[in-house]
């Protein structure tokens, strides 16, 4: 009885991760993509919660609290500050044609769907439905950063790629080990910090965030 | 085809043509209340509808015979959809006659007489709300078609009778395809309804308008016909959302008791839907035309997400 319902809710928490996928994908607004981003995160430690609740899995319990404190509370708080500190805060980010970009995402989750079914067959896990959905959010979020072109949004989508492929370990495998998780959740805190220095660096030389900037070479 | 049958669908003919007009009049009074104005009387887009079918119809000299039937061709098509969804009871004489597809076919059918009948007379306020509405439409269609399949593949079946009668007997599921459909089926309403953030139905002349635009040349009896046809859209498009979203109350086949409960519930939930749409429209600003492809390029998003997560997840 126990496990059909989990199975339930561990979907619904994978549909709400795709559903925020895509509105990332056509958020404009900084601060708007900011909070989705920390929605993800929840959902995120809803749908970890879920499985370890319904397996009785320990380590499950103890990643869900990481990814609350981190993806919840510390990253969407760093990213506040970023933003208020860059002066960037109420900046829209011009984005041309959201339909075509919708339909884009669309065929990448119907390609994450097929090339995720044959691999959830080997899967014994109880959602393991769900890798599909997992493989969608990273493309999605790769989608975003390939289609911003200011450097705070394409962090946004490095973060919420991350948060795919950890969706992905606990739907498919019942999470990584400890240390292994322990060391991803440390590398995207240092891998935040690093990146809010780069994007000062990058404000200071270029009086700019647009990333087309990098592309030219200079002399000097 | 029994006589019960034949009853049950001149009581939801009935229900339909008297209701829809009670339902704009409730929606239009709490859009009132809700602007700190005085609401105007349930009544009253009855005794508009009596005026109207009073007064003298004029019509310009340049109309061809489709302006003069247009109206009445829309006004069946309204009719007859209100009376393929399973608004009462699902034992309808009618149903075979149309499944789900059929039915966006004809509000499409509907959507072309009123286009043709604004281009015809050849103003430039009815063209341009022709071309509107054929693009919305263009765009709506699609989205409100993935919705239909959706609900089409949980119940393995087009037909409106089936889908509602097999969604009402499922055993208690969460199903997130549902709640995206339902998403996307809200958002091609207030769109193919010409309600708040696509268009603004209290308007009557404006350069944004879409809906009024297209019948702004008709009166009288015509006018009475169209007006109390967008009615009866409103109506058939809610009753079709609380048959597949919230499918509890309408009664099935041979049950005689569940029908003479059906008509209150229905009301009841007409009546809290009226009012989440009054509410919606209150707190919703109109967005600029070239946005609505955007917002019902979302729906579309919705709908197919909703398919799709159906079809992996099974759920």
């Amino acid at each position: 009885m126990m496990a059909p319902l989990a199975g339930q809710v561990v979907n619904l928490f994978a549909a709400v991760l795709l559903l925020i996928a895509f509105a990332m994908l056509s958020q404009r607004r900084i601060v708007a993509l900011i909070n989705l981003f920390a929605l993800q995160g929840a959902a995120l430690v809803g749908s970890t919660a879920t499985v370890a609740f319904a397996t009785g899995q320990k380590h499950l319990y103890y990643s869900a609290a990481i990814t609350l404190v981190l993806k919840v509370l510390i990253l969407p708080w760093l990213l506040h500050r970023l933003i208020r500190r860059l002066n960037v805060k109420w900046d829209i980010e011009t984005l041309i044609n959201i339909p075509t970009m919708m339909l884009v995402g669309i065929l990448l989750v119907i390609f994450a769907f097929n090339l995720a079914l044959p691999i959830s067959e080997f899967s014994q896990s109880i959602a393991r439905g769900t890798l599909g959905i997992a493989l969608a959010c990273v493309l999605l979020s790769f989608l975003m950063m390939i289609t911003r072109s200011k450097a705070v949004p394409q962090v946004i989508g490095f973060l919420s790629m991350e948060n795919g492929l950890f969706f992905a370990a606990t739907s498919a495998t019942y999470g990584m080990p400890m240390v292994v998780e322990l060391g991803i959740a440390l590398d995207v805190l240092v891998g935040m910090v690093i990146l809010g220095v780069f994007l000062f660096q990058i404000r200071e030389q270029f009086d700019s965030l647009d990333i087309h900037h990098l592309e030219k070479l200079r002399e000097d | 085809m029994t006589l019960e049958g034949i009853l049950a669908q001149l009581a939801a003919m009935i229900v339909a043509l008297v209701v829809a007009p009670l339902l704009m009049g409730w929606v239009n009074a709490w859009r009132a209340i809700l602007q700190n104005r005085r609401p105007p009387s349930l009544l009253l887009p009855f005794h508009m509808l009596r005026k109207l079918f009073i007064k003298e119809s004029v019509v310009a000299h340049d109309a061809t015979a489709l302006f003069r039937i247009a109206p009445y061709i829309v006004f069946g098509c309204m009719l007859l959809a209100a009376m393929i969804i399973p608004t009462l009871s699902t034992n309808l004489p009618m149903a075979p006659a149309a499944d789900a597809i059929a039915l966006v076919g004809l509000f499409a059918l509907a959507r072309l007489f009123i286009s043709l009948a604004a281009m015809d007379i050849g103003t430039s306020f009815g063209t341009l709300g022709a071309r509107r509405e054929m693009l919305f439409g263009f765009l709506a269609e699609p989205a409100f078609l993935m919705v239909l399949f959706t609900v089409s593949l949980i119940a393995s079946s087009t037909s409106l009778a089936t889908i509602v009668s097999s969604l009402a007997h499922r055993e208690l599921a969460i199903l997130p395809s549902l709640a995206f459909a339902g998403v996307a089926f809200t958002m091609v309403s207030l769109a193919e309804n010409a309600r708040v953030p696509v268009d603004n139905p209290a308007t009557h002349l404006e350069l944004t308008m879409i809906h009024e635009a297209l019948i702004l040349e008709y009166s009288g009896r015509h006018l009475a016909l169209m007006e109390w046809a967008a009615a009866l859209k409103l109506f058939a498009y809610s009753c079709a959302g609380l048959a597949i979203f919230f499918p509890w109350g309408v009664a099935q086949a041979n049950d005689h008791v569940a029908l003479l409960w059906a008509l209150p519930v229905l009301l009841v939930k007409l009546a809290v839907g009226g009012f989440l749409l009054a509410v919606i429209e209150t707190i919703l600003a109109k967005m600029r035309i070239f946005r609505v492809p955007e917002f019902l390029a979302t729906a579309f998003m919705l709908g197919v997400l909703a398919l799709l997560v159906h079809l992996l997840l099974g759920a």
